[in-house]
């Protein structure tokens, strides 16, 4: 298993906006989180970045625990990541931005004479040809549209050649066609390189296009998980998300009223 | 226990008077994030219109009292005016240059001081009514210090009536957690502002009317009184009222005991507890962290790239002029040309870890000093020739900034500043009450160079060749992959750890390299001047570095050099035409913050920028 996730836990003040986890995740997999607001995803996800300390349980990468180390080291066990607004160096050129991640990876970081701008090149132009943002390398990201820079984070991502990306959102704040076009790149890369990929998503044709396994969850519990087309047919999931604001309160409503609510 | 009980008191009066200026410092800064250096002024003015109110006015109750409450409302007069004709014109601009254009305020006060009440000390009446004693424990307790220590929580209860129990309190509150949300719903900022400028400088003015019958009016209390200030609203978090009373309190009794029991270490143990407290609570004892400012402050920085080959052709001719100055300058010229180039060092140091590195600091001159004292005292003790001296200054200076950058570089904004202005202090502080290993205030003397170093010719070559070696390596460092992890830890944090950089470590290493750069310049300064005083550590001297590094534009690499040429050209021309060079130097800051808000070179920068684009434009 690339990932294994077992038992995990997050409680902010007596609510659990994570109440328990498991999933595995399988070499070259491409696995969506969906659920509503307020459903957890985040908090989950932060939580595998190492941004956010689970309470308990256990996240494992190869059977390496993940759990307890810093963003960077976990980066360092070959995951890549994207965020859900793009964090970018606004001072520097996109190559450079892609430049930093390869001289990071190459352990340079301290390196005091050479000339960052000539190192790693080479790699980080094939990077942004991969994204297809080979022809804008040389402006600042600074100035660069929306769309584009969710492309520099993906060359970001790629250059420590990840085992495994983590993608919050990776077309959020995108226009729907640019949307489907990032993630088909997406796609067509990570099963090219035979990268895992974990992500959440907002945009449902997104996540049924492009994943090959979808898990729902809500409240801070997986309540479904399977191929797309089980999930989008599963008639809990319907209820609780695919459906309309009404119909989740209703849902929500229902829950309370049946089981004295979930809390 | 009598006796602890009247240091209580005296300490509790001393917080109340420290709680009227630190109050007004942050409630200003709570609304409108401009860190006001010029505070200190409002209150150094306080007391002396105080004074020459009481003088026409008389000592009666009601003359005394009336010039005390005239005093404060002729400075909150001026507060409303400096927010009116200054600030407002520079809240845009990144909150750097706020603080650089409200120190421009700090010059200009000085001098105007010195002119209109003259350089003596001032003794003002007592406090009629007040001017006994009262009996407590058996001893002798002046009533005036009982009447503070009681004005201070009434003004505190004042204060918080003011912003609990009216509208324009209330928005106050809201505007100090999220101003644009604030404005989004319709307020009128600028009077906002204004009236909140407006009170901090009268309670800051009251403040220092108040001193009347306890010190002598004197031209030091400015940035005497705005470093007290600075480190209880650190410590109490700023825009807290709250925690500034609380600070006060802290320091206040600190002061008073410390005073007694370490009599020469007052100074250090202030900054000692503003030290520890913000290592355990970074954001002071009732502050939150800063609120991310949405949108930037519009100064995005350019990516970096070597000079254009028409610069450097200039930079070349530049360098062809400093070689050939020997031969023009006489003795004199070529003294303040080293000392320029020796201040260029100093710049494009502390550039490097405010531009390149991100973090502000407030007290680079302590790595000045550290080398400047560390080549003299190798030399005094253990006979270290020149040279020597100049090697080991850097290994001093960056020993102590790695002391001292340990605890900054965990911090951010404007508590990361004061951090480093702390330790700067504290570094003052030991150098100056150290007399039997510093020499004190006496400083060190005898510091001369090496016999062949000795004529100003072969100082000024000395001078170019390391600090323009110096500086060139340091360019070189911002363009190696070092220097490019600094920006990548200033540029996104969240990013930077997210590609394997360790942000504390990379920032802690960077502060450390910065503070030993330094040193060289203090080093070749010490032997320059043939000694050493502990007013090469001191705040005015961090504060010149921090005014050239803005002056030349933090965001370019060549901009604290121009910044340091025309900082110090500036100062020499100035002070051999005017007695009141100070107040000048104030309108220029003033007038280059408001016409180069990027700085000198940073405008250059941008219009270079926009016409390569505009020429990329036209022909793809």
């Amino acid at each position: 298993m690339t990932l294994s996730v077992r038992g995990l836990v997050k409680n902010y003040g007596g609510v659990a906006a994570v109440a328990g986890v498991d999933f595995d995740l399988g070499p070259g997999e491409i696995l969506a989180l969906i659920g509503p607001n307020g459903a957890g995803k985040s908090t989950c996800f932060n939580m595998l970045m190492g941004q956010i300390r689970p309470d308990r349980g256990s996240v494992k990468l190869f059977g390496r625990e993940l759990v307890g180390l810093p963003p960077r080291a976990i980066w360092r066990q070959g995951v890549g990541r994207t965020f859900q607004i793009t964090a970018t160096f606004g001072s520097m050129t996109v190559a450079e931005n892609v430049q930093m991640a390869l001289i990071s990876h190459h352990r340079r970081l301290r390196a005091l004479l050479p000339y960052a701008g000539r190192l790693h090149r080479e790699a980080a132009l094939a990077l942004l040809e991969l994204v297809g943002m080979a022809d804008q390398a040389v402006r600042p990201c600074s100035v660069l549209a929306y769309g584009d820079l969710k492309r520099v984070e993906l060359a970001v991502a790629l250059a420590n050649e990840p085992k495994l990306l983590l993608m919050d959102e990776p077309t959020a704040g995108m226009a729907p066609r640019e949307r489907i076009a990032l993630m088909q790149l997406t796609a067509d890369i990570v099963r090219a390189r035979h990268i895992s990929v974990l992500f959440t998503e907002h945009d449902m044709d997104v996540v049924f296009a492009h994943a090959s396994r979808v898990m729902v969850l809500n409240r801070g519990r997986l309540v479904a998980e399977g191929s797309p087309r089980a999930v989008r047919e599963d008639k809990n999931v319907q209820e609780i998300y695919l459906g309309t604001g009404a119909v989740y309160d209703l849902a929500r409503a229902k829950g309370e009223a049946t089981a004295g609510g979930e809390a | 226990m009598d006796f602890v009980v009247i240091q209580s008191l005296n300490g509790l009066a001393t917080a109340s008077t420290l709680f009227l200026v630190a109050s007004g410092l942050s409630i200003i800064f709570g609304v409108t994030r401009v860190v006001n250096f010029a505070h200190g002024s409002f209150y150094m003015l306080g007391a002396y219109i105080a004074y020459t109110l009481v003088s026409r006015l008389g000592g009666s109750v009601a003359g005394f009292w009336g010039s005390i409450a005239l005093a404060a409302a002729a400075v909150a007069s001026l507060g409303a005016a400096m927010e009116t004709t200054l600030l407002r014109r520079v809240y845009k601009a990144p909150e750097l240059l706020q603080l650089l254009a409200t120190f421009g305020v700090v010059l200009i006060v000085q001098d105007l001081v010195l002119v209109i009440w003259g350089p003596s000390d001032l003794l003002g009446p007592r406090a009629p009514g007040l001017a006994g004693a009262v009996n407590i424990l058996g001893q002798p307790f002046p009533q005036y210090a009982l009447f503070l220590i009681l004005f201070g929580p009434l003004v505190y209860a004042g204060l918080w009536l003011l912003f609990h129990r009216t509208r324009w309190g209330t928005l106050v509150r809201a505007a100090t957690q999220d101003r644009e949300m604030v404005a989004a719903l319709g307020v009128n900022q600028a009077w906002l502002f204004t009236s909140v400028f407006t009170l901090g400088a009268a309670l800051a003015g009251m403040g220092g009317a108040l001193q009347l019958p306890l010190v002598a009016v004197n031209h030091t209390m400015d940035l005497q009184s705005i470093v007290e200030a600075f480190v209880v609203v650190v410590i109490g978090g700023f825009g807290s009222v709250t925690g500034a009373l609380l600070a006060a309190v802290i320091i206040g009794e600190l002061n008073a005991f410390g005073i007694v029991i370490f009599p020469d270490l007052t100074l250090v143990l202030t900054f000692v507890a503003m030290a520890i407290i913000l290592v355990v609570r970074p954001w002071g004892l009732l502050g939150k962290p800063e609120a991310a400012v949405r949108g930037g402050a519009g100064s995005i920085e350019l990516p970096m790239r070597p000079l254009a080959p028409r610069l450097r052709l200039f930079a070349l001719g530049v360098g062809l002029v400093l070689l050939a100055l020997p031969l023009v300058l006489g003795n004199y010229g070529l003294s303040v040309a080293s000392e320029v180039l020796i201040f260029a060092l100093f710049a494009v140091s502390l550039h490097f870890i405010m531009g390149t590195g991100g973090m502000i600091s407030f007290g680079h001159a302590a790595y000045f000093g550290l080398g400047a004292y560390g080549a003299a005292l190798l030399m005094k003790y253990l006979m270290f020739p020149m040279l020597g001296g100049i090697l080991f200054a850097p290994v001093v200076a960056g020993l102590g900034a790695l002391v001292f950058g340990w605890f900054c570089v965990r911090l951010s904004g404007v508590y990361l500043a004061m951090l480093t202005l702390a330790f700067a202090q504290i570094t003052y502080a030991i150098v100056f009450q150290w007399y039997g290993f510093t020499g004190g205030d006496n400083g060190l003397i005898g510091i001369w160079p090496a016999a062949w170093a000795s004529s100003a010719t072969a100082y000024y070559y000395l001078c170019l060749a390391l600090c323009g070696g110096a500086a060139l390596l340091l360019r070189r460092i911002a363009f190696a992959p070092f220097g490019y992890t600094l920006r990548a830890c200033r540029d996104s944090g969240l990013r930077a750890d997210a590609i394997g950089i360790d942000l504390a470590t990379h920032r802690w290493l960077g502060f450390a390299l910065g503070g030993a750069f330094a040193g060289i310049a203090g080093a070749l300064y010490a032997f320059l001047k043939g000694s050493v005083f502990p007013d090469t550590i001191s705040i005015s001297t961090s504060i010149d570095g921090l005014v050239m590094v803005l002056l030349g534009g933090i965001q370019t690499l060549v901009g604290p050099i121009v910044g340091a040429a025309t900082y110090k050209t500036l100062h020499v021309t100035m002070s051999s035409y005017t007695n009141q060079w100070q107040a000048v130097l104030g309108v220029i800051i003033i007038v280059l913050v408001i016409a180069f808000p990027e700085g000198i070179m940073g405008r250059f920068a941008r219009t270079a920028e926009a016409r390569t684009a505009r020429a990329g434009d036209a022909a793809p």
